[in-house]
C-alpha cells in the first residue's frame, strides 16, 4: 500500500509538536539537565600545537576547594597534535571552582615543531604532523578516456584555481553530556545526532555492557554533522562521574568548539574544463588538496575522514582525470558537516562551468541543462529560470551600470538520501484514544518528532493532537543516527508499518471493521486496560526513491556588489528542490531556509583562521567568526517539488549544497571577474577588481600553490572506489 | 577562553558597563538595553586609571570621587547573599560576586530558558528582560540585577502562550529551539514598545540574535503575524505533474 492520495496532514503545513515547549522554556536540553549533587566538568586543553606530554600533576587541582575528581585525558605519556587537544579534566561543585582548578594542573610537556597552514605543511621540509607518515597523503586518482586528446580537440578550454575554507559547525548548543552512574549502570544525557550510536560508542570506550547504558536526548540544539559520537568530552564526562561518585555535566565552551569538535575541510581545486562550441563538456580535469586536520590520508569522498569530495560533481565528460589529496596540519580534525564534501565540490565545478560558459558565450542556465545528466534537475532549471526571471535578469558579466553592480547566478545539488532499513517504531493505542509513538531517533531541530506525529495521525485517521511522538531514548526501538538526510525516509515507513499493525489488532479486538475516523473513540474504549501495540519496521515502497533515484535541486541567486567597498549583499535566493513525498511542508520549508542561510554564511562570511606562530584558532567566537544574522537575510523563495511517487526522501543536506556556488556565480556576473576563493569577503572583491594590491593572492603564494600541486601530482595514487554522484 | 570574571574583589559600581562587542542599534546588546544608564559617578568609580578623567574634570574632583568610592566596602571574593526578583518572585541566593546573571538564573534559580551559547554578548540566546528591556544576561553580574524586575520566557507564559509565542509556533519560527527564548524576549519587548512594526523594525530588533539553524525568515513572519501584520504563509508546494511534466 503506497502513501494515501487524499491527505489530512501528510504534505500539509503542520506546526511542529514540540514548538510550544521550545518557546516557553519547558524544553530541557542536555545543557539544561540538572540532577541532585551534579558536578560541573571542564577540560584542560593543550596550548601546544604539538607536544609530547610527559607528566601531568593533578594533586593541586584535586586539593582545590570544591573539586571532586581530576583525571588525565589519556594514560601519560601521550602526544598532542593540535592546540586544544585534551590533556585532563576536572569535576567540581561550581563552574568557578572548576575553572580555578584547571589552572592548578601542572603539565610537563616537550613542545614539538608544528605547522598550521596546508601550503606550509605540503613543503618537503615541513614538520611532520604524524611522525611516520608524510603530511600529504596518497592522492585518490581516477582517469577515464584520453584526457589530453580531448582537451586538444575542445573548442573552448578554461583552467582555474578555486578554493574553499575550513568551516566550523557552531551548533548553538555546544557538544556535551551529563552522566549519572547508578552502580554499574550509566545514564547519559547527550546532545547528539544518534542516541543508539552514542550508546554503542560509550559501551566500547568505557568497556561497559550496552544494556547497562541508557542514552537520552529529548531536545538538542543543533549538530550539523558534529554530534554523532560522545566525543572525547563525553567519555571524559563519564569517567569524571565515575571517579567523583556523583553525576557530572560537561558542556564545552564556544572557544573549544572552534578547536576540537570538527569542521569542514578546506580545498584548493585546480580545475580544467573543455567543451565543444555548444558548451557540451568534452573533458574534466580536477586536482585538489585540502586539510582535514591532524590526520591526513586519502578520504572516503565524504569529507568525514579526508579532504576529498565527490568528483566530478554532477557533470560528466567522456574524458575525466581526477586526483585528490589530503594534507595534515596541527589543527582539530574535521568530521561530517551538512552534506559532507558536496558544497566544496559544488563551488569548484559550478564556478568553473560558469567561467567556461562566459568564455564560450553560452548562457549559464543553458550550459547546465545541456550537461546535467539528471532529468529532474534539468526541469528544475527551466521552472526556476522562469520564476526567477532569469532571461530578464541575466546580463553580460560586469555590465550593470553604477558603482553597485547587480548579478545573478545559479547552481545545482546532487544527493542520495537513502534510508536505514533496520529502523523500527512502536505505536501504542490507548483506551482513551490517545496514541504514543516511540522511536529511537532524535530531533535535531529538523522536525523529525513532527514527522512521526504526522505520519501516525494520517495513517490512523485521527486528530493530530491525539498523537504524542517520543524520541531520543535508547529504550525506544532502534532508529538511525540523523545523518545523510535519511531520518525521515527511515522513520516514516516504520511508523506507517507500525500503524498498520496496530490498526489490524484494534480492528480485531474492537470488532469494528474500520476503527479510523468516526469509529476511533468507540473502538479504543474496548481496549480497557490493555493498549494495542504495533511494532513496525521500515519497508519497501514508501521511501525507495531515495536510493533508486538521485535527488536534485537547483538554486538561483541575485546579488548586489558595492565595487567601492567590496561588500556583497544577497538580494534573493530561489530554491527549486526535489522533495519526494513531502511529510510536513512547514518544517520542510524551515529546513530549506536553514540550508540556504548556512550556504550564505559559507559563501560570504565563515572561515576558521589559524595562527602560524601559536597554532591557535584566531577567531573562536562569534564576533570574529561571522555567522549570517538577521540583517543579512535575502528574500528566500522556495519551490518544493512534491513527487509522492518517489516516496519520502530527505532534504536537510541537499538544500545547502548549491547556495554558495550560486552566490559566487552571481558575484562574478555582477563584477565581471571571478572571486575564486570562499568566503567572498570585501578584501577579495576589491583585490579581484584591482582596487587593492595583492590582498587576494601574492606571487609567493601562487608559487607555493604551483609547487603544492606538483607534489600532489608526484604523490602515490590510490584508486578510489567508484562513486556515482549524478 | 570564555569570558569569565576573574576571582577578584568586585565593586558593584564598576559593572554593567557595555563590553567588547559592538552593540546593535536596538535589542539586548544596545546601550539602551541597560535600563539604568551608567551614571557619571559610576563610570568614574569603574575606571582604574585617573589620567583620562583628570584631564577632563580636574584632579580635585576625581580625588574626591575616588575617595568616596574607595570608602565603600568591596564585595567578594566570597559568596554573599544576592536577592533577585525573577518573574515576580523575590528569591535569595548565595553567590560569588563574579557570578553572571545568566549563571545565577541557570544554575541557582533553575531557570534554563536563557541559554549559554557565545558567552560574550554576541548571540542573544541568554536574553532576558530587565525592567522590561531586553539585555544579555551573560554580560550582567547577578549582584547588579538586584532590585530590578527580571523576566524570562518562563514568566511570560503563565496564562498560556503569548501572541509572540503563538505566532512562533504557528509560523515555525524555530528549528532546534536553542535560540528561541532569546528571540521571544526581544520580540516581546519590541511589540510592547511598537505594536505594529515593519519588517525592517523586526529585523533591527532581532539584530542582536543569532540562529544557526537559519530560522530568520519564519521568525520575521511570526513577529509580523503576532502584531496583526500581513498573513505570511507562502508555502509553494508544486506537484510533479505541474512542475516537471
Amino acid at each position: 500500500m503506497p502513501w494515501p492520495e487524499k491527505n489530512r496532514y501528510l504534505g500539509k503545513p503542520t506546526p511542529r509538536a514540540d514548538a510550544p515547549a521550545k518557546v516557553t522554556g519547558r524544553a530541557k536540553y542536555t545543557a539544561d539537565v540538572v540532577k541532585p549533587g551534579m558536578l560541573f566538568g571542564a577540560i584542560l586543553r593543550s596550548k601546544w600545537p604539538a607536544a609530547e606530554v610527559r607528566a601531568i600533576n593533578l594533586e593541586k587541582a584535586l586539593a582545590a576547594p570544591g573539586i571532586k575528581a581530576a583525571i588525565t585525558a589519556q594514560p601519560v605519556p601521550f602526544i598532542v597534535n593540535y592546540y586544544g587537544d585534551e590533556l585532563a579534566a576536572v569535576a567540581g561543585t561550581s563552574r568557578q571552582a572548576v575553572l580555578d582548578a584547571l589552572e592548578l594542573i601542572q603539565v610537563d610537556a616537550r613542545p614539538r615543531a608544528f605547522v598550521t597552514q596546508e601550503l606550509d605543511a605540503i613543503k618537503p621540509d615541513a614538520p611532520r604532523v604524524v611522525p611516520d607518515s608524510p603530511n600529504l597523503g596518497e592522492g585518490k586518482a581516477r582517469e577515464t578516456g584520453d584526457v589530453d586528446a580531448a582537451f586538444a580537440s575542445s573548442a573552448g578550454v578554461i583552467e582555474g584555481l578555486y578554493e574553499t575554507q575550513v568551516e566550523l559547525h557552531h551548533p548553538l548548543e555546544p557538544q556535551g553530556s551529563a552522566v549519572l552512574w547508578d552502580g554499574d549502570e550509566m545514564t547519559a544525557w547527550s546532545s547528539t545526532q544518534g542516541v543508539h550510536g552514542v550508546r554503542t560508542a560509550f559501551a566500547s570506550s568505557l568497556e561497559v555492557p550496552q544494556n547497562k547504558i541508557r542514552v537520552l536526548c529529548e531536545y538538542m540544539g543543533g549538530g550539523f554533522g558534529s554530534k554523532f559520537m560522545p566525543g572525547v568530552q563525553g567519555i571524559l564526562c563519564a569517567r569524571l562521574a565515575k571517579a567523583a561518585g556523583a553525576p557530572v555535566k560537561l558542556m564545552i565552551t564556544r572557544f573549544e568548539q572552534a578547536l576540537a569538535v570538527g569542521n569542514r575541510p578546506s580545498s584548493h581545486q585546480k580545475i580544467k574544463l573543455g567543451a565543444d562550441a555548444t558548451g557540451k563538456l568534452t573533458a574534466i580535469q580536477l586536482e585538489s588538496f585540502g586539510t582535514p586536520g591532524h590526520r591526513s590520508g586519502a578520504s572516503t569522498g565524504g569529507g568525514s575522514g579526508g579532504a576529498a569530495f565527490p568528483a566530478p560533481y554532477i557533470y560528466q565528460a567522456p574524458a575525466t582525470r581526477i586526483k585528490q589529496g589530503s594534507v595534515a596540519i596541527n589543527a582539530g580534525q574535521s568530521c561530517a558537516f551538512r552534506a559532507p564534501g558536496h558544497p566544496v565540490a559544488s563551488f569548484g565545478i559550478e564556478s568553473a562551468l560558469d567561467d567556461l560558459a562566459v568564455k564560450l558565450g553560452v548562457d549559464p542556465v543553458a550550459i547546465r541543462i545541456l550537461n546535467d545528466p539528471l532529468e529532474i534537475r534539468r526541469r528544475e532549471y527551466q521552472v526556476g529560470a522562469e520564476r526567477f526571471g532569469w532571461k530578464e535578469k541575466y546580463r553580460q558579466p560586469g555590465s550593470s551600470s553604477g558603482p553597485v553592480k547587480i548579478g545573478v547566478g545559479c547552481a545545482g545539488s546532487a544527493w542520495n538520501s537513502g534510508m536505514v532499513r533496520e529502523t523500527q517504531a512502536e505505536v501504542q493505542i490507548n483506551s482513551d484514544g490517545t496514541v504514543d509513538v516511540h522511536c529511537g531517533i532524535q530531533d535535531l531541530g529538523t522536525g523529525s518528532r513532527s514527522v512521526v506525529q504526522v505520519v501516525a495521525a494520517e495513517m490512523l485517521g485521527i486528530d493530530l493532537a491525539l498523537v504524542t511522538a517520543h524520541v531520543g531514548d535508547t529504550h525506544f526501538p532502534p532508529g538511525p543516527s540523523s545523518g545523510g538526510s535519511r531520518t525521515t525516509s527511515s522513520i516514516a515507513p516504520a511508523v506507517y508499518d507500525a500503524c498498520e499493525k496496530a490498526l489490524a489488532e484494534l480492528k480485531e479486538r474492537s470488532g469494528i471493521e474500520d476503527p479510523r475516523g468516526a469509529n476511533w473513540k468507540a473502538a479504543c474504549e474496548k481496549l480497557a486496560a490493555f493498549p494495542v501495540q504495533g511494532h513496525g519496521r521500515w519497508r519497501e515502497g514508501l521511501a525507495d526513491g531515495g536510493s533508486k533515484v538521485a535527488q536534485g535541486g537547483v538554486q538561483f541567486a541575485e546579488v548586489e556588489v558595492d565595487t567601492e567597498t567590496g561588500f556583497v549583499k544577497v538580494r534573493r535566493v530561489l530554491v527549486v528542490q526535489d522533495c519526494g513525498q513531502v511529510v510536513n511542508s512547514l518544517t520542510c520549508e524551515s529546513q530549506i531556509n536553514g540550508g540556504v542561510i548556512m550556504g550564505l554564511g559559507y559563501a560570504l562570511y565563515e572561515q576558521r583562521m589559524m595562527d602560524r606562530t601559536t597554532g591557535v584558532v584566531l577567531n573562536p567566537n562569534f564576533e570574529t567568526y561571522k555567522l549570517p544574522g538577521p540583517a543579512d537575510m535575502p528574500e528566500i523563495d522556495i519551490l518544493m517539488i512534491d513527487q509522492p511517487e518517489r516516496g519520502v526522501i530527505g532534504i536537510g543536506e541537499p538544500c545547502t549544497v548549491p547556495t554558495a556556488s550560486a552566490i559566487a556565480n552571481a558575484v562574478a556576473n555582477a563584477i565581471g571577474v571571478r572571486v575564486a576563493s570562499l568566503p567572498i569577503t570585501p578584501d577579495k572583491v576589491l583585490a579581484a577588481l584591482g582596487k587593492v594590491p595583492g590582498a587576494g593572492r601574492q606571487d609567493t603564494t601562487a608559487l607555493e600553490i604551483e609547487q603544492a600541486f606538483a607534489r600532489l601530482a608526484a604523490a602515490p595514487a590510490t584508486t578510489a572506489r567508484e562513486e556515482i554522484h549524478a | 577562553m570564555a569570558l569569565y570574571a576573574s576571582r577578584a574583589k568586585i565593586r558593584i559600581a564598576a559593572i554593567g558597563f557595555p563590553m567588547k562587542s559592538t552593540p546593535p542599534p536596538t535589542g539586548p546588546g544596545s546601550p539602551t538595553g541597560l535600563s539604568t544608564p551608567v551614571s557619571r559617578r559610576a563610570f568614574l568609580r569603574g575606571l582604574s586609571t585617573t589620567a583620562l578623567t583628570a584631564a577632563t574634570l580636574g584632579a580635585e574632583s576625581v580625588a574626591a570621587e575616588l575617595a568616596q568610592g574607595n570608602a565603600e566596602q568591596p564585595r567578594g571574593p566570597a559568596a554573599l547573599p544576592v536577592v533577585l526578583t525573577i518573574n515576580g518572585e523575590k528569591r535569595t541566593f548565595s553567590l560569588e560576586p563574579r557570578v553572571t546573571l545568566l549563571e545565577a538564573l541557570r544554575q541557582s534559580a533553575g531557570i534554563t530558558s536563557p541559554k549559554e551559547v557565545c558567552e560574550r554578548a554576541t548571540c542573544g540566546a541568554c536574553t532576558v528582560l530587565l525592567d522590561g528591556v531586553p539585555v544579555y544576561a551573560c554580560m550582567i553580574l547577578a549582584i547588579e540585577a538586584q532590585g530590578r524586575a527580571i523576566t524570562t520566557v518562563e514568566g511570560l507564559s503563565r496564562e498560556g502562550l503569548t501572541p509572540v509565542q503563538k505566532a512562533m509556533v504557528e509560523h515555525d519560527g524555530l528549528q532546534c529551539g536553542f535560540c528561541s527564548p532569546g528571540f521571544v524576549m526581544s520580540l516581546t519587548a519590541l511589540l510592547k514598545s511598537n505594536p505594529h512594526p515593519t519588517e525592517e523594525q523586526v529585523r533591527k530588533a532581532c539584530s542582536g540574535h543569532l540562529c544557526r539553524c537559519g530560522s530568520y525568515p519564519h521568525i520575521f513572519a511570526a513577529a509580523l503575524a503576532a502584531s496583526g501584520g500581513r498573513p505570511v504563509s507562502k508555502i509553494n508546494l508544486i506537484s510533479h505533474d505541474h512542475a516537471l511534466a
